[in-house]
């Protein structure tokens, strides 16, 4: 049986007061952008507090499932039998027909539970429960009904039309994307990056991302393995426009001018500012790194003040508290692993010193940065405005 | 990319640009005659002759029996069905081989898995010009030894071991024991004559002269059996089960062809371009040329190893400039393990990481090495005033 229809469920956006229809139609909008990507026809419709996608033809149910769990803002996703307003005889059938059909197996524990939406409808809730519990523990001799602990809940609600489902398959939850901003995204090509971006982009923001690319030092290998992260993540976010700028002559000039073990942090520090600058020329109104406390001389707590201090816009660290393990075991279940570990080098390995500074002193690294004065701001300028953007989707 | 001048393709040891005709062959082949040689019909006839012209032609190059030749899938496949073949079908006689160390991976992995099968292998070291010594190797063999595996041209630095007399102790010492060689980078370049040369079994893979990828084969004397490791259908003599692949064969079998066709006037014209950069690089200070000049080495390798410079990064430079060179050996480049042809020959720990390989085809031109040569001039001071410290 193929299923004809599935009820969206959806938590925190159904809270959201008068902007209600804003996050729904933020929703909708979404799960009509990742439908586009499976093979069929689906009619999306709202209706009372309630988003169905309907099939329209044949589709693929595991295609579709897939990317229904790719939609942030999506809780559970219910394949469900909706049938037109019909008489209690006939609803009590259908409905023994169905769980039937869903459920195979004989032994299992149900509750039931009826949503009489439609007041007309001239059987209560509550009847609907024991009438249909009756009928199911009648059919299956082995089943049993457990009110707190079921295998499953056969759900019928009685609106315009009857909806029936026992499933409820967990979506990716967080917000819709497009109900939160947008945010530029530092993306290296390492494991953390990515998860931040997806973290992030669950909330509800867009996401632009900007690659530093250092040719020769970094190979054209490495910038397509970043544009194939771009592109993991557009998977769940959405389009992602990603600015490829090339970091070689800044970051060979910081090399000349300044102490070696402070290179590592000025560069970050030159990132963010660029990274800035492009976010606010694209509508941008934060920054988002995948940094984590301590994970790198780069990352400890005075290091990531002193890279933080240049900039204005806020910046997200989503996985800032997270070790190592747990932001690789959600690149695996988001499927950016793999490809984050292939073995190409990024711009911010290639001039690492032995012992780069743990502790920057802002002060010290500020006067470093005095050496730099000459030539470094129309450096910048040429990074930025002969930058690639690259639509990763 | 910036200051792209005339595109130089110096990696013609990891593959090479197709001959226009082999590819219109391999067209013809997959569009018209695309028949299957098993097949009783007109269309299995003209594939089945196909494939005949492709063993002939090859034949002719090595002046051995079209019987005698097995397509594969590649170099790899060839050299694995020697070496497994072998030991499954003399292990009663025998569990002893003989290799050397600069091995390529088609080579040493299978031999790897050997000695968990229970064999014993015995990896022969080389001397700073990557040479096995005949003596060394004489007395390695024992009575029980079944096989001898050494590379024709080192695909590293290309290295010519000297096979004739490598296969003549063998033969000496122990009679019955086969003797193999990995010809991949030697074929095209030298004239083989395996029944001179006493060679049991030649592998040799066609996209390295100018044919398609996904092909090769093996050269097996009649007088030789091995077991075959892929057993199916029975095709070609039940040495190697599975439909043809008529295409890539017939495309092999004219790129040998045309390869060898005027194969002194070829050979001559890698050799002077190899020459040219040898003597361009050896004036840079602090380049090491791990390859030698003329008939020391083979024609179309030159190895350089330069001072204070990561290879990758020189690459990456030089690709900038549409000149495409490889670093260590490219088959195994995209692993970041250090080559073991460089470690044998006793290069200096420092250089392992900055050696990159040229290596020269028959689109190239006697130029190629100027620009090439050029553009590393340029390169050098630059790349070296920053590097990690």
């Amino acid at each position: 049986m193929q299923y004809q229809s599935f009820l969206i469920k959806y938590a925190e956006i159904g809270t959201k007061g008068k902007n209600r229809y804003i996050f729904e139609d933020a929703l909708m909008q979404q799960i009509r952008f990742h439908l586009n990507k499976v093979e069929g026809e689906f009619a999306i419709q709202k209706e009372q507090g309630r988003i169905y996608v309907n099939a329209k033809s044949e589709y693929d149910y595991d295609e579709l499932i897939c990317a229904l769990q790719k939609v942030f803002g999506v809780t559970g996703i219910c394949p469900m039998m909706q049938i037109e307003k019909c008489d209690y005889e006939t609803l009590r059938r259908e409905v023994l027909a169905f769980v039937q059909r869903e459920h195979p197996e004989q032994a299992f524990s149900f509750k039931v539970r009826a949503k009489r939406a439609d007041k007309h409808y001239p059987v209560t809730s509550d009847e609907i429960n024991a009438d249909v519990g009756y009928d199911i523990l009648t059919a299956y001799p082995k089943s049993r009904v457990d009110v707190h602990n079921p295998d499953f809940i056969v759900y019928i609600e009685i609106r315009k039309n009857i909806n029936v489902y026992t499933k409820n398959i967990r979506g990716a939850g967080g917000m819709p994307i497009g109900t939160n901003g947008k945010a530029m995204l530092l993306l290296s090509g390492g494991i953390d990056s990515p998860v931040a971006g997806y973290m992030i982009a669950k909330r509800g923001v867009r996401i632009e991302a900007v690659y530093f690319h250092a040719p020769p030092y970094t190979s054209e290998r490495a910038k397509q393995k970043v544009v194939d992260l771009a592109k993991l993540v557009a998977q769940y976010a959405g389009p992602v426009k990603l600015h490829v700028i090339n970091f070689t002559e800044i970051q060979l000039y910081i090399y000349e001018k300044c102490p070696h073990d402070e290179l590592t942090i000025i560069m970050r520090r030159y990132m963010m500012r660029i990274a800035e600058r492009l976010a606010e020329t694209n509508d941008c109104i934060g920054l988002i790194t995948g940094e984590s406390i301590g994970q790198v001389a780069s990352q400890t707590m005075f290091s990531l003040r002193t890279t933080d201090e240049v900039c204005g816009l806020p910046v997200y660290r989503p996985v800032i508290g997270f070790d190592k393990q747990e932001i690789v075991d959600l690149s695996e279940k988001i499927g950016t692993y793999e490809t984050s570990i292939l073995p190409y080098e990024d711009c911010c390995t290639i001039f690492v010193a032995k012992h780069p500074v743990t502790k920057p002193n802002l002060k010290s690294i500020k006067k470093s940065e005095e050496h730099l004065k000459e030539k470094i701001e129309e450096m910048v300028e040429t990074a930025v405005s002969t930058e690639e953007v690259i639509w990763c989707s | 990319m910036q200051n792209v001048q005339k595109e130089v393709y110096f990696d013609n040891a990891a593959t090479t640009r197709v001959f226009p005709e082999a590819a219109e062959l391999v067209m013809k082949m997959m569009e018209t005659d695309y028949g299957n040689p098993s097949s009783r019909h007109i269309r299995g006839m003209e594939a089945e002759n196909a494939v005949k012209e492709a063993g002939e032609r090859v034949a002719k190059t090595l002046r051995v029996k079209p019987s005698e030749i097995i397509f594969t899938s590649g170099g790899t496949e060839a050299d694995n069905m020697a070496l497994i073949g072998t030991a499954l079908k003399r292990q009663k006689r025998g569990r002893h081989i003989i290799s050397s160390n600069i091995e390529h991976a088609a080579i040493y992995k299978p031999l790897e898995f050997l000695e968990k099968q229970g064999f014993e292998v015995s990896f022969l070291p080389v001397d700073e010009n990557g040479h096995v010594s005949a003596e060394q190797l004489a007395n390695a063999i024992r009575p029980d030894t079944i096989l001898v595996s050494i590379m024709y041209v080192n695909n590293e630095i290309g290295a010519v071991e000297p096979i004739e007399e490598l296969a003549r102790i063998t033969k000496e010492k122990n009679a019955s024991c086969y003797f193999h060689t990995d010809a991949i980078q030697a074929y095209g370049k030298y004239d083989i004559r395996p029944k001179k040369e006493q060679i049991d079994m030649l592998s040799v893979s066609g996209h390295k002269l100018h044919g398609p990828k996904g092909t090769g084969f093996l050269y097996l004397d009649e007088r030789v059996n091995i077991s075959p490791i892929l057993l199916g259908g029975g095709q070609q003599r039940d040495f190697r089960s599975g439909t043809e692949n008529v295409p890539g064969i017939a495309g092999l079998g004219l790129a040998a062809e045309l390869y060898y066709k005027n194969h002194a006037a070829h050979v001559e014209k890698m050799t002077a371009i190899k020459d040219r950069l040898i003597d361009r690089l050896s004036a840079m200070e602090g380049v090491r040329v791990n390859s030698g000049k003329g008939l020391l080495s083979a024609p179309q390798i030159v190895s350089a190893s330069f001072s204070g410079v990561r290879a990758e990064v020189l690459l990456h430079a030089l690709e900038e400039k549409g000149i495409y060179v490889s670093s260590g050996s490219a088959c195994s480049s995209n692993h970041p393990a250090i080559s073991g042809t460089l470690r044998a020959i006793g290069l200096p720990k420092e250089l392992l990481d900055s050696t990159l390989r040229f290596s020269f085809g028959l689109f190239n031109e006697p130029e190629d090495a100027d620009i090439c040569a050029d553009a590393i001039a340029e390169l050098l001071p630059v790349l070296r005033r920053f590097t990690r410290r």
